[in-house]
């Protein structure tokens, strides 16, 4: 039964995939000029010979002799046989190498970012429904307004301010400057670690503040049921009772939604990875962004793009092994 | 008049939803803070060349990157003058040979309501020099929220940046409706193959992260264009991503009134689909597409001074509060010139007065509450 579900999701993808695939490559097609004649003006600018064998090469490559929709089909056959992203002008390297020293870390903050969240936003939620009203709640309240009012570049400047003028450690990066070559060691993990903690409290800071206005709001739907009020009167103890169904409840619009949570996270991360320079996606894609170089950001947009259909997925499946309604393909939500 | 005392005047009966909505509004205690904050944000701004001490563009040479100067009633032998600042004496730092403001003793700057200063033409239509609030001789250094780094003052800045900001979300937020209320309307309306089609056009939005996905659109924007162009572009940008949510409210809400009574009786006389949606069914769920605007509202704020503030927004010489803060972008700049993030503060008010608004609507607009 969960076999025939999650291959029937799985089919369901792609079609979506494909779709993405498409947006992204218009995208890359959308500002003037193609890549080869960026490539040329490119080599002519640093003094460079044109090689014209290699122009024939390129033009071959990346079918650019060829109409549009085909090449589309030139592009994606070389993402999924050769892992060939195309070439960034700005780096004059292919973007699959930026890729591969700098994604992992993006992925890598934005889930930590999504296990803190999870892990601060559920127990105050909790806490808040059972506490309604009281100081707590409120001052819980007050600071979920805040966090969503607060954008997180601010948050991130304001923050590296604070500590800067207090402290005189300027926070950005994600070593300090005696660690930035060093091999890894201890001491670069332990310096490493009020960095990385500054960077995921901030990311996850706003989703933070939805997170627990969500969980409140249906835990307090839950906590009004009839069954509550019936488990209750049966005597069962209130925090087995809390436990036993409300949360659970509660939870599982959460685990539906990381499909949406992901995309924040990941444009949390790269807004804030900007300005504390981290050595993520973050700072080389708005660069690539603001110098048109399109493939290297069309590829970041490709990728993170997937990765969250992916984390959709994952979060489906999660969810149909947690509420067996969806298992049997009863209620969708 | 209190809840009650409306039952027994027979009022509460028969009062419009308008009206029980706004009854219920008032009750809310931030909303009913937050509504007059952002009229007054609104007036500010939209007013801004009449309540702004000088003019965006005009430099005080002498006085770059001057802190601010605080309005003092009292001076220092307790004599009252009157609002008015201490006049700056400039010096240089024996150190770092930085410039420094210290304020002067014995020299003041009064300050006075409806005072002379740089002639501007208000809206564009008549030419006047009133200022609603400034120093009473024309050029006296007061700067409530400091100066930049061309000697600009930042008050000023904000208030005609304000003007942008907060007219920028609006304009975007009147495309977001026009997209989410046809593609939302229709999907839930005709079904079949267009619903499908639409649903999963949201799906692939919904799944983009939007602040790259926006920050592309706008990189592939061409950059030589009018302000006014780019200002346009970057609004209709901000709607193509953000009609998602709206259209799933405007479909979620059709598809339940879709099999209702009145809507059959209308279709059985003959009505339209035109006419059915906008005649019959809109005015019953209107009260919901306000709710989700005022809610979409704070994220747009957010969405347009993030870009603005990579540079990849609204271009100088567009003022925004966006690309003032990108004056800010170093944490050093920010250490010597803390000032320079008072726009920060401008936004952080209006997306949480948005945000109480928002609330206070919603909670109005449920009848089961």
């Amino acid at each position: 039964m969960l076999g025939n579900y999650i291959l029937k999701r799985c089919l369901q993808l792609i079609p979506l995939l494909i779709a993405i695939s498409i947006v992204i490559f218009v995208i890359i097609q959308l500002p003037p000029g193609d890549y080869l004649t960026t490539y040329i003006i490119q080599q002519e600018a640093s003094g460079l010979e044109v090689n014209q064998s290699n122009i024939v090469l390129l033009t071959k490559q990346y079918g650019l002799d060829k109409p549009v929709y085909m090449q589309y089909f030139y592009w994606i056959r070389n993402i999924i046989t050769k892992g060939d992203f195309g070439r960034s002008f700005q780096w004059s390297v292919p973007v699959s190498q930026l890729l591969s020293e700098r994604l992992p870390a993006t992925i890598g903050i934005s889930l930590l970012s999504l296990v803190v969240t999870w892990g601060i936003a559920i127990p105050i939620g909790i806490y808040s429904a059972t506490h309604q009203y009281s100081v707590f709640d409120y001052v819980f309240q007050f600071i979920g307004f805040i966090g969503l009012a607060v954008p997180g570049f601010l948050l991130a400047l304001i923050s590296v301010y604070f500590i800067f003028t207090l402290t005189g450690v300027s926070l950005t990066g994600l070593h300090s400057a005696e660690f930035l070559n060093a091999a890894w060691s201890w001491a670069k993990f332990v310096d490493m670690l009020p960095r990385l903690a500054l960077v995921v409290f901030i990311i996850g800071l706003s989703q933070t503040a939805g997170m627990i206005r969500q969980m409140r709001a249906m835990l307090l739907d839950e906590l009004q049921k009839q069954y509550v009020i019936t488990a209750r009167a049966k005597g069962l103890k209130e925090k087995k009772l809390l436990w036993k169904y409300p949360i659970r409840m509660a939870v599982n619009p959460m685990i539906s939604t990381i499909g949406w949570t992901l995309p924040g996270l990941i444009s949390g991360e790269m807004i804030v990875s900007i300005i504390l320079s981290m050595p993520t996606m973050g700072p080389i894609v708005k660069r690539a962004m603001i110098t048109q170089d399109m493939y290297l950001a069309g590829s970041f947009l490709l990728i993170v793009s997937c990765l969250t259909v992916v984390g959709t997925l994952i979060s489906d499946i999660l969810l149909a092994i947690v509420d067996p309604r969806i298992r049997f393909g009863g209620v969708a939500e | 008049m209190s809840l009650k005392k409306k039952q027994k005047a027979g009022t509460y009966e028969v009062a419009s939803q308008w009206k029980l909505m706004w009854w219920k509004f008032k009750k809310h205690r931030m909303a009913s803070i937050a509504l007059p904050i952002i009229c007054i944000m609104y007036l500010l701004t939209m007013c801004c060349e009449f309540f702004s001490p000088s003019l965006p563009l005009e430099r005080y040479k002498k006085y770059v990157e001057c802190p601010p100067t605080p309005i003092h009633l009292w001076d220092h032998e307790g004599t009252f003058h009157g609002p008015f600042v201490y006049a700056k004496e400039i010096g240089r730092d024996p150190e770092t040979f930085r410039k420094t403001f210290v304020d002067s003793e014995d020299e003041i700057v009064p300050l006075g309501f409806f005072v002379h200063g740089s002639k501007y033409k208000f809206w564009g239509l008549w030419e006047t020099d009133i200022h609603f609030f400034g120093a009473k001789e024309s050029g006296g250094a007061y700067f409530l929220m400091g100066t930049d780094s061309l000697g600009r003052d930042l008050f000023t800045r904000i208030l005609y940046g304000g003007r942008i900001s907060l007219s920028f979300c609006l304009v975007s937020i009147f495309f977001t409706f026009l997209i989410g209320l046809t593609l939302g309307g229709l999907s839930g309306y005709l079904g079949g193959i267009f619903d499908t089609v639409v649903q999963r056009a949201i799906d692939l939005i919904m799944s983009m992260p939007s602040i790259p996905l926006w920050m592309a659109l706008a990189a592939a924007m061409p950059k030589e264009i009018s302000q006014l162009r780019q200002y346009l572009l970057m609004s209709i940008i901000m709607s193509l991503i953000g009609w998602t949510g709206l259209a799933r409210v405007v479909r979620g809400k059709i598809l339940s009134l879709r099999e209702e009574d009145f809507v059959t009786a209308a279709r059985l006389s003959g009505a339209g689909h035109g006419r059915i949606i906008a005649k019959h069914m809109l005015p019953s769920f209107l009260s919901y597409i306000i709710v989700s605007i005022t809610g979409s509202i704070p994220a747009t704020i957010l969405g347009e001074t993030a870009l603005s503030f990579l540079g990849l927004g609204l271009q100088a010489p567009t003022i925004s509060w966006g690309t003032l803060l990108q004056d800010c972008q170093t944490v050093e700049t920010v250490a010597a010139k803390p000032w320079l993030m008072f726009p920060a503060l401008f936004i952080v008010i209006s997306v949480l007065m948005f945000n109480f608004a928002g609330d206070g609507l919603r909670d109005a607009a449920d009848p089961y509450k």
